[in-house]
C-alpha cells in the first residue's frame, strides 16, 4: 500500500471515502462531542478538503448530520450493500450482549421495516464490519467496554475486540483500530482517522498498533513519562491533598502505569489534561478501566511499592511498573460473548426471559 | 415514512407520530429511547467517592454537570463544605459549559433547521420572504437580510456555522482551565477541586471570556432577528411545540458564602443560587424551595421496560428535617430492567416518567425543562432574587449587562417572560442564557481573583466517608433540571438515582395516561411545511423536539397516514439517491 515516494500531489488511490459512524453502542456520545473539539486536524479541515493528499471524505455521524431518520439511515443500508465503498466504520459505545436475554434490546438504531422493532447495534456491526475498509473504536467503551462494562452491569457490555475477536481483520487486512480515552482525546482521534485516510490514499503504510490495538505513537508512553509533575516524584515530594501542585500518586493517580499522552498533549489546544492540572489519572484509556482502578481516590496498590522503592535503581522501578502495566492492560474476564451474564448482576427471576408484556395501566 | 434516528441531538430518542395531513397537524406522538446502560444497577456496592467519576459518563455533552451534581450530593452525604475559591472555580467551569454547549447546540445542531438549505427544501415561500426581509440588527451582526443569516447557518459551508464551531472550542478551553478536561472532568472531587488556582488560570479564562462577551453582542441580536422573522413569516408558528407552562428549574451556581451542603439549610442556600430554583405552573411561581422541590419528586413507571418497586426496600422514610419521603421518590427507587418487545399500546421505552407532585392540587405534573434556559430564566425572573451587577432579576424579566469589549460598547439585554412555552421561545431563551452565563462568569471571575489575591488559595477540603448517610444534589444540566440521590450503607453505595433533564422531557405516558412533554408538545403541533406526504421532512416536528435540546440516545420515527398509523411498510428512502 505505501507509495515509494510520499507526495501530497499524487492522486489518492481512491477518490472518495465514507466515514460511517455508529454512536448507538452503550455510549454517551461523548466521543463524537469530543471530536468536534479537535483542531489538529478539525472535522471541517477533513470534510472540506483542507488537508492535501486525501480522498474526498463523506462524514455520516448522527450528532452532526444534516439528514434525519431514513434520509440519514440510507448510508448505513448502502454501506451494507457495498454501494459506498470504501468506508471506515467508527463505533462509539460499549457493545451490549444481546444474547443474555430472550427479547427486547439494550442498544439499537433504526427500525426494522418488517417487524417494526428496533435494529440492534450488534446487528449493525454484524452487517457492516465485514464490508468496512477499517473498523475504529472511538473511545474506551467501544475499545474495551469501559464504564458500562463495569462489574455488576446488567447488559454484559464489552469492547469491539471482545465482540468481533482480537484477531479480527477487515477485508483490507486491517486489525480493529482502538483509540481509547473516556472520552477520546480530540486530536488523538482525528489524527488516527487522518492516518487511516492517508493509508487509504496510498500515502502511508499499515497503521502501527500495539497488542491492545492502539496506535503506538499515541499510546506508547505512560501518563507519568509525560507529566510535568514527575520531578516531584523523583524528589520524593508528594501531594497529600487535592489542589496540591505536586505529584498526585499518593492521592490516587495511576499515571505511572497508564498508557496515555494527555499530560504531553493537554486536552485541547495544549490546555487542560489530568495530573498535570490537578486531576488524578483514573486509567480511563485502559482495557482494565474502570474496575482495576477503583476506588479511584485511593493510592494505587502498585504505587505504594514503587514509591517506597525510590531509593532503588530506576531499572527495578521500571520492571515493577511493567508488571502493573501489563495487569491493567488486560480486561476483566466477564467482558465476553455468550448466553451467560457473568458480571455479578443477577436479573430478577424471569426478567430476561420471554414473557407476556406487562400492561401499562 | 419513518425517521430513526433523530440526528443533531446527543443520544438516542425516538418519536413516533401519527400525522393528520388533511388538517395539517400532528395527531399523536410517542417518545422512545433505544438505549439502556444500567447506572443505578452497577453503581450499587461501589465506593461513594467514585460516584462523580462514574456518573459523568452518563452524558457526553454535559457529563460535567453530572459530575458536579454528584459532588454536591457527595458533599451533603460526607458533610464537607468546599472552600470558597474551589466553589468559584466550579461555577466558572459550569458557566463555561453553558457557554459552550448552548452555543454548539444552537448554531451547529438546531441552527441547521433554520438554515438556507433546510428552509429551501421545506418552505420555499419563507425563503422568498427572507431574501426581501432586511435584518433589523444588521449593524450589530453584519448580515443584511434574514436570508443572509440562513445562508450563514448552512452546515460546514456557512460562515456563522463555522464561527460558532470555533467559539465552541475556545469556550471548551475555558472549561478545561477550570475542570481539566471536557466532557468528563478530571479535577472535580467531593470537597472541592484539584485545579491549581493561580493568576495564570484566571487570566487565561478571562481573556477567552471577553471574546465570548463580544461574540454575544452579535449572536444575540442575530437570533432575535431570526426568531422574530419566523413569527412574521409564518403566522401561527407560536403553536409549534407549544404546551402548558409547566417548567422546572433546580437552580445552578451555589453562592460559596452561603452554601454549606446541609440538607437542613437547603431552602436557604438554594435561594442564594445565582440561577434560582423554581417550579413554574401557568406562569406562577409555585415554589423556589429546594426542600419542597425534593419532596415533590415522583418517579412513575410509565410505559417503560422496568418492574415496579412497590414491594422493594424503602431506603429513606423521612428526610433529615423529618418530612415523609414517598416510596416513588428517587431515594427509594429500585431499578429492575425487564427487556421486552417495543409495543406502543404497552411499553415502548427505557425511560420512566418523572413527575412533580403538586400538593396543592394532588396532580402529578409532567414538568419540562424547555431545554434548560427558558425554565432557568423564567424561574429566576419570577423569584427576583439574583442581583449581581452584571445580572438583575426583576420579578418579570432578567436584565443582563455586558461590559465594553475590544470592538463593541457596553451592551444591555433584557429577557422578558414570553407569552408562550413553545419551540421558538425555548430557542430564543437559549441565546439569552448564553449571555447570562457569560455575565455570571464575569462576576465569578472577579470574586475568584479577589479571593486568590486575598491569600486564600485553598480549593479542596478533606472529609471522611460515613458508614451510613444520604445525600442529594440539585443542579441545572445544560438542558435542564438535574438531581442525584444517594444512599450510603456500610460505607458503600446502597442506592443511587440520577434524574437528568431528558428523562423529564422525553418520557412516555405515565400510569395516569399523562403524556411526557415531547409527546405533549408535538401532539397538536400545526404543520407549516410546504411538502406533502411524499417529500415530508417533518421540519416543524423536528423544531419542536429539538427546542428541548434532547440528549438521550434517541431517534425519531414518523408514521404518516390519513390520521391513522400506517405501519412502516414503505421502503426506506433510497430514492433520495437520485437527488445527489
Amino acid at each position: 500500500m505505501p507509495a515509494d515516494v510520499l507526495s501530497f500531489g499524487n492522486k489518492p488511490a481512491v477518490s472518495d471515502v465514507h466515514i460511517v459512524w455508529l454512536t448507538a453502542g452503550l455510549s454517551c456520545d461523548g466521543d463524537s462531542v469530543s471530536v468536534t473539539a479537535a483542531m489538529q486536524p478539525s472535522l471541517e479541515d477533513v470534510v472540506m478538503g483542507a488537508i492535501p493528499g486525501l480522498p474526498k471524505v463523506h462524514l455520516h455521524n448522527p450528532v452532526l448530520a444534516y439528514e434525519v431518520g431514513d434520509d440519514f439511515m440510507k448510508y448505513f443500508y448502502q454501506a451494507e450493500r457495498g454501494e459506498i465503498d470504501p468506508f471506515v466504520l467508527v463505533v462509539e459505545g460499549s457493545i451490549p450482549n444481546e444474547e443474555i436475554k430472550q427479547q427486547g434490546y439494550w442498544a439499537a438504531m433504526g427500525t426494522d421495516p418488517n417487524t417494526g422493532q428496533p435494529i440492534t447495534t450488534c446487528e449493525w456491526i454484524d452487517r457492516l464490519a465485514p464490508k468496512a475498509l477499517a473498523v475504529v473504536g472511538a473511545g474506551t467503551c467501544a475499545s474495551y467496554g469501559g464504564i458500562h462494562a463495569m462489574a455488576g452491569n446488567p447488559t454484559g457490555a464489552m469492547g469491539l475486540a471482545d465482540y468481533l475477536g482480537w484477531d479480527w481483520r477487515s477485508k483490507a487486512g486491517l486489525p480493529i483500530v482502538n483509540v481509547p480515552g473516556c472520552p477520546v482525546q480530540p486530536d488523538n482521534f482525528m489524527e488516527t482517522l487522518l492516518y487511516l485516510l492517508f493509508q487509504a490514499a496510498g500515502l502511508a503504510p499499515m497503521i502501527p498498533l500495539d497488542e491492545q490495538l492502539r496506535p503506538t505513537w499515541l499510546f506508547g508512553k505512560t501518563v507519568h513519562e509525560g507529566c510535568d509533575r514527575a520531578a516531584y516524584y523523583e524528589q520524593d515530594d508528594f501531594g497529600t491533598e487535592y489542589g496540591s501542585p505536586k505529584c498526585l500518586v499518593k492521592v490516587g493517580c495511576w499515571g505511572p502505569v497508564v498508557n496515555c499522552n494527555v499530560t504531553k498533549r493537554g486536552w485541547m489546544g495544549g490546555i487542560g489534561g489530568c495530573p498535570n492540572v490537578g486531576g488524578i489519572c483514573i486509567g480511563c484509556t485502559m482495557p482494565g478501566f474502570p474496575d482495576m482502578f477503583m476506588p479511584f481516590m485511593d493510592e494505587p496498590s502498585g504505587a505504594r511499592f514503587s514509591t517506597a522503592a525510590l531509593t532503588l535503581y530506576g531499572k527495578m522501578i521500571r520492571a515493577l511498573r511493567a508488571i502493573t502495566n501489563s495487569t491493567v492492560n488486560g480486561e476483566p474476564e466477564w467482558r465476553r460473548r455468550g448466553h451467560q451474564l457473568i458480571t455479578g448482576y443477577e436479573p430478577k427471576p424471569g426478567a430476561y426471559e420471554s414473557h407476556p408484556r406487562r400492561k401499562a395501566a | 415514512m419513518n425517521w430513526d434516528p433523530i440526528t443533531r441531538i446527543v443520544g438516542s430518542l425516538g418519536i413516533f407520530t401519527k400525522i393528520d395531513f388533511e388538517n395539517k397537524q400532528v395527531a399523536e406522538c410517542y417518545s422512545t429511547s433505544s438505549i439502556f446502560r444500567g447506572y443505578s444497577i452497577f453503581m450499587k456496592g461501589k465506593d461513594p467517592r467514585d460516584a462523580h467519576f462514574i456518573t459523568s459518563r452518563i452524558c457526553g455533552i454535559c457529563g460535567d454537570n453530572h459530575a458536579t451534581c454528584a459532588c454536591y450530593a457527595q458533599n451533603m452525604a460526607f458533610g464537607v463544605k468546599t472552600p470558597i475559591l474551589g466553589e468559584w472555580i466550579l461555577n466558572l467551569g459550569e458557566a463555561a459549559e453553558y457557554m459552550f454547549d448552548h452555543n454548539i447546540f444552537q448554531d451547529n445542531l438546531v441552527g441547521v433547521d433554520f438554515c438556507e438549505q433546510m428552509v429551501k427544501e421545506t418552505n420555499p415561500s419563507v425563503w422568498e420572504k427572507a431574501q426581501k426581509k432586511k435584518a433589523p440588527n444588521a449593524d450589530k451582526h453584519g448580515y443584511r437580510t434574514i436570508a443572509d443569516i440562513m445562508t450563514a447557518l448552512n452546515p460546514f459551508s456557512g460562515e456563522f456555522y463555522r464561527e460558532t464551531l470555533a467559539v465552541s472550542r475556545y469556550t471548551r478551553e475555558m472549561f478545561c482551565l477550570m475542570e481539566g478536561r471536557h466532557v468528563h472532568p478530571s479535577t472535580l472531587y467531593p470537597g472541592g477541586v484539584g485545579t491549581v488556582a493561580t493568576m495564570q488560570v484566571f487570566t487565561d479564562y478571562l481573556v477567552r471570556l471577553m471574546k465570548y462577551v463580544e461574540f454575544m453582542k452579535k449572536c444575540l441580536p442575530l437570533h432575535e432577528d431570526l426568531f422574530d422573522f419566523w413569527y412574521e413569516a409564518l403566522p401561527g408558528y407560536e403553536k409549534v411545540g407549544q404546551r402548558r407552562v409547566l417548567l422546572g428549574c433546580w437552580g445552578a451556581f451555589n453562592d460559596p458564602h452561603v452554601v454549606d451542603y446541609k440538607y437542613e439549610n437547603m431552602s436557604n442556600w438554594g435561594r442564594h443560587m445565582f440561577v434560582t430554583p423554581g417550579v413554574v405552573v401557568d406562569g406562577e411561581l409555585v415554589t423556589n424551595d429546594l426542600v419542597d422541590i425534593n419532596l415533590g419528586l415522583r418517579i412513575l413507571l410509565g410505559s417503560s421496560y422496568y418492574d415496579d418497586w412497590q414491594n422493594e426496600e424503602t431506603f429513606v422514610r423521612t428526610d433529615p428535617l423529618g418530612n415523609a419521603v414517598d416510596k416513588r421518590h428517587p431515594w427509594n427507587q429500585t431499578t429492575t430492567p425487564r427487556p421486552q418487545k417495543r409495543d406502543f399500546n404497552g411499553n415502548y421505552t427505557w425511560v420512566m416518567s418523572p413527575r412533580w407532585y403538586d400538593k396543592r392540587t394532588g396532580d402529578h405534573l409532567a414538568l419540562d425543562t424547555g431545554g434548560g434556559p427558558i425554565a432557568r430564566l423564567w424561574s429566576t425572573a419570577l423569584s427576583g432574587l439574583v442581583d449581581i451587577g452584571y445580572i438583575k432579576a426583576t420579578g418579570r424579566s432578567v436584565q443582563i449587562n455586558l461590559p465594553k469589549t475590544a470592538m463593541m460598547p457596553e451592551t444591555y439585554f433584557e429577557w422578558r417572560i414570553p407569552k408562550w412555552s413553545n419551540a421558538i421561545e425555548r430557542d430564543r431563551a437559549r441565546t439569552f442564557f448564553q449571555a447570562y452565563a457569560a455575565a455570571a462568569a464575569l462576576y465569578f471571575c472577579e470574586q475568584a481573583m479577589q479571593e486568590l489575591l486575598s491569600g486564600n488559595s485553598k480549593t479542596w477540603a478533606p472529609f471522611k466517608v460515613p458508614e451510613e448517610a444520604i445525600g442529594c444534589g440539585f443542579h441545572e444540566a445544560v438542558r435542564g433540571v438535574l438531581s442525584h440521590h444517594v444512599v450510603i450503607r456500610e460505607g458503600k453505595i446502597a442506592n443511587y438515582h440520577p434524574y437528568p433533564p431528558t428523562c423529564w422531557n422525553a418520557n412516555p405516558r405515565d400510569i395516569y395516561g399523562t403524556p411526557g412533554p415531547y409527546e405533549d408538545a408535538v401532539q397538536n403541533t400545526p404543520l407549516f411545511e410546504e411538502n406533502g406526504p411524499k417529500n415530508f421532512k417533518g421540519i416543524d416536528i423536528m423544531r419542536a423536539v429539538r427546542s428541548f435540546d434532547p440528549c438521550l440516545p434517541c431517534g425519531v420515527h414518523m408514521y404518516v397516514g390519513d390520521g391513522k398509523v400506517i405501519e412502516a411498510h414503505h421502503s426506506p428512502m433510497f430514492g433520495v439517491e437520485s437527488k445527489k
